[in-house]
C-alpha cells in the first residue's frame, strides 16, 4: 500500500520543465530515455524526494512507461523513494574512511540529531545515513549533502557540530 | 622531483580556467591533432606510447581504440568513464576538480581519433560539484572554438556532454555504464558483443577512464615514443595514485611507474610514512578489489627484491604473494587495524553494490558479508574460515562482469595472508571485540618495515 503522501499530486516548475528539455537535447533523436537519470536528479533537487506521482510525471514527459522510471529510481542509491529531512547527511562508511574514524562520526551524528539512520528529525530539517565509498578516501572521514552534494572533509566531532549548527541557522 | 605529465601545473592559480590552462600550453594537442595528424596517426601515437587503461584493467588504450568497428553511416561514440567508485580511488575527482580542461582536451583528441561526433563524460552522480566544473569548462572550450562545428577550421564536429550517474558502483563496469547512459538500470551486458562493435545505442563505442583520456594530451604533445620512455618496461608513463588510510600525507600523487613502493609510502615527497608513528601492517595497492598484502610482501617481492609501483611488479608472484595495480587506489593499514573488520566492511560494500543479475554474486556476496559479520562480532566458527574461501571461489569467474571477482579477491587474500587473525577471532570472541591481534602474533610474524630511503 502506498502511503497518502506518496500519492499526492505534484507540480513541476516551469524552470524544471525547461531544464528537462535542455537535457533531452543532449541525446540523438529517439534516444531521449537517456535523459532519465539527470531528470530524476533535477526532480529530486526540486521536490526533495521522488514520489510515485513525481515519477509518473517524469515518465509521461519522456513518453515511457512508469515502470521504466520506478525500476531505475529503485536501482540507484541516490534517489530517495521516501521523504527525507531538508538536509540529508550522507556519511561514507566504506573501508578507507573507517580506517580514519567514519564510524565514530556516524555515532556522533546519531547522538547529535537524536534520530537513527534513515529517520527524519521531528523539525523535518535533518536525516542521515551511511553510504558507500564517495571517492574522497584521502580526505576522510567525509560526508555529503545534496542536492548540490557539497563535500565536508577530514571530519571530527567538532566540525560535525559546527556544520549542524550552521544548517540550523540557514 | 619526479616528472609530471598530468599534474605539472596543478598548483597554478586559475588552472581550472581556459585562459590559464592555455597559457600553460593547454589545447596544443587539439591543434596538433586536428591540423597536422590524421585520426589513424593519433591512434598510432597512442599505441606507440604503450599507455594502458588507467581505470583498473590495464588494457592497452591504443589497442582498444584500434578494435573500434567503423561501418559506413553508423555513428561512433567515445564515452569517458568518470564513475569513480572503487574504494580507495579518488584520482579522477582530483583531476576533474583542479584541471578539468586536461580531460576535455583529451576528449577532443580522442573523439577525433575515433571519429566520434558526440561524446559523453559519465560522472558519478555524487560528484555534482565536478559535474558543474566540467560543464563550465565545456562551455569555455566551446566559446573558444574547441568544440562544436568545424573545430579550428578542420571540418571536424564534436559535441561533448556530461552525464550524471545515480550512485551505483557497478556503473564503473563499461557495459553497465552504457546501460545507465541509456537510461536503464546498471546491469552489465554479456560480452561479446564488445562495446567496440555494439556499445552505446548499439553503435561502436569506446569507453575509457578519465586518466587514460587525459594522458592522451601529453602523448600527442610529445609523441608516443617520448611518453614510452617514462616508466619501466611495459608500464609506461606516469600514474595517478590515490593514497588513503593511515598515512601521514594521504592524497593524490603522480608517480613515474617503477617507483619503489617503499619510497612511495615513506618518502616525504609522497605519503611521508605511517601516521602517528605507527607501523605498517598491510596495504591494498590498487583499490579495494585487489588482494590485500601484508607489509613485508608490500615492500618486497617473495625473493627479497624491492617491489615497484608498476603493473608487472605489483602482480609479481601472482595472487600467492602479489597483488595488482588496479585503479591505483593505495590504502595503507597501520598496526592497530583489524583485517577481519576491514574485510567485512569491503564484503558489505560488494554486497550492497552487486546488481543482482548473477546468482553467484547476488547470493555469495551476501553470504560472505554475513559470515564475516559473525566472525567480527564474536559468533564465528572455525569452519567459517574455509566456508568463506569456498564461497569466494564459487563466485570468482562465474559472473557476467568482474564485480564477482572483485568481491571474492579481498576475502580470499585476507584469509590467505591473515588466517591467524581470523582464527583468533573465533578463539577469542570477546577479546577480539576491542583488542587488536597485533603484528607479532602471526605464525610467520609480519616484519617491521625497514625504511631504506634517504628521506
Amino acid at each position: 500500500m502506498l502511503k497518502v503522501e506518496e500519492q499526492q499530486p505534484v507540480e513541476f516548475s516551469a524552470a524544471l520543465i525547461e531544464k528537462f528539455d535542455e537535457i533531452i537535447s543532449r541525446y540523438p533523436q529517439g534516444k531521449h530515455k537517456s535523459a532519465l537519470l539527470p531528470m530524476l536528479h533535477e526532480t529530486q533537487a526540486e521536490l526533495g524526494w521522488l514520489s510515485t506521482s513525481a515519477m509518473d510525471k517524469v515518465a509521461a514527459h519522456l513518453d515511457i512507461l512508469p515502470i521504466e522510471v520506478y525500476e531505475v529510481a529503485s536501482f540507484y542509491s541516490m534517489y530517495f523513494l521516501r521523504p527525507q529531512g531538508k538536509y540529508v547527511l550522507e556519511v561514507c562508511r566504506t573501508g578507507p574512511c573507517c580506517l580514519v574514524g567514519a564510524e565514530k562520526i556516524m555515532n556522533h551524528i546519531e547522538q547529535s540529531l537524536g534520530v537513527k539512520e534513515g529517520e527524519v528529525t521531528p523539525d523535518g530539517l535533518f536525516s542521515w545515513r551511511g553510504v558507500e565509498c564517495l571517492a574522497a578516501c584521502g580526505y576522510g572521514p567525509v560526508l555529503q549533502i545534496g542536492p548540490e552534494y557539497t563535500f565536508y572533509e577530514n571530519l571530527d566531532a567538532q566540525k560535525v557540530d559546527e556544520l549542524i549548527q550552521d544548517l540550523r541557522k540557514k | 622531483m619526479a616528472r609530471k605529465l598530468l599534474l605539472e601545473h596543478i598548483n597554478v592559480p586559475g588552472i581550472h580556467t581556459l585562459d590559464v590552462y592555455r597559457q600553460k600550453g593547454g589545447y596544443r594537442a587539439v591543434e596538433k591533432a586536428l591540423k597536422t595528424l590524421s585520426p589513424d596517426e593519433v591512434v598510432e601515437e597512442v599505441k606507440k606510447s604503450g599507455l594502458r587503461g588507467r581505470g583498473g584493467a590495464g588494457f592497452p588504450t591504443g589497442m582498444k581504440w584500434s578494435f573500434l568497428a567503423k561501418p559506413e553511416g553508423v555513428a561512433r561514440y567515445l564515452v569517458c568513464n568518470a564513475d569513480e567508485s572503487e574504494p580507495g580511488t579518488f584520482k579522477d575527482r582530483y583531476l576533474m576538480t583542479h584541471i578539468p580542461h586536461a580531460l576535455i582536451e583529451g576528449m577532443i583528441v580522442a573523439s577525433f581519433a575515433l571519429g566520434a561526433n558526440t561524446s559523453y563524460i559519465y560522472v558519478r552522480g555524487e560528484m555534482m560539484p565536478q559535474i558543474r566544473i566540467l560543464e563550465r569548462a565545456i562551455a569555455e572550450a566551446k566559446n573558444a572554438g574547441f568544440l562544436g562545428k568545424n573545430i579550428l577550421g578542420s571540418g571536424y564536429d564534436l559535441e561533448l556532454y556530461v552525464q550524471p550517474g545515480g550512485g551505483a558502483y557497478i556503473c564503473g563496469e563499461e557495459t553497465a555504464l552504457l546501460e545507465s547512459l541509456e537510461g536503464k538500470r546498471g546491469n552489465p551486458r554479456i560480452k561479446p558483443p564488445f562495446p567496440a562493435i555494439a556499445g552505446l545505442y548499439g553503435c561502436p563505442t569506446v569507453v575509457n577512464n578519465v586518466e587514460s583520456i587525459a594522458a592522451v594530451v601529453p602523448i600527442i604533445n610529445d609523441g608516443g615514443d617520448e611518453y614510452a620512455k617514462v616508466g619501466i618496461g611495459r608500464s609506461t608513463g606516469t600514474k595517478l595514485i590515490s593514497a588513503s588510510g593511515n598515512l601521514v600525507r594521504p592524497g593524490v600523487y603522480e608517480i613515474e611507474l617503477g617507483l619503489p613502493v617503499e619510497e612511495f609510502i615513506y618518502s616525504d615527497e609522497y605519503c611521508g610514512g605511517i601516521a602517528n608513528g605507527k607501523r605498517l601492517k598491510a596495504t591494498v595497492a590498487g583499490g579495494s578489489s585487489v588482494p590485500v598484502l601484508p607489509a613485508n610482501l608490500t615492500l618486497k617481492l617473495a625473493n627479497g627484491e624491492p617491489r615497484l609501483m608498476s603493473y608487472e611488479s605489483l602482480s609479481e608472484g601472482g595472487f600467492a604473494t602479489g597483488t595488482m595495480m588496479g585503479s591505483g587506489g593505495f590504502i595503507a593499514f597501520d598496526e592497530d587495524q583489524c583485517i577481519v573488520r576491514n574485510t567485512w566492511n569491503f564484503a558489505r560494500f560488494y554486497h550492497h553494490e552487486s546488481c543482482g543479475q548473477c546468482s553467484p554474486c547476488r547470493e555469495g556476496t551476501g553470504w560472505m558479508e554475513k559470515v564475516l559479520h559473525r566472525l567480527e562480532y564474536g559468533h564465528g566458527k572455525m569452519s567459517d574460515i574455509d566456508l568463506l574461501v569456498d564461497v569466494s571461489k564459487k563466485i570468482e569467474g562465474n559472473t557476467i562482469c568482474p564485480l564477482g571477482d572483485a568481491a571474492a579477491w579481498p576475502v580470499a587474500s585476507a584469509i590467505r595472508h591473515f588466517r591467524d587473525e581470523f582464527e583468533w577471532h573465533v578463539k577469542e570472541p570477546v577479546k577480539s571485540l576491542d583488542t587488536n591481534y597485533g603484528l607479532a602474533n602471526y605464525a610467520e610474524p609480519i616484519a617491521k618495515a625497514e625504511v631504506t630511503t634517504g628521506n
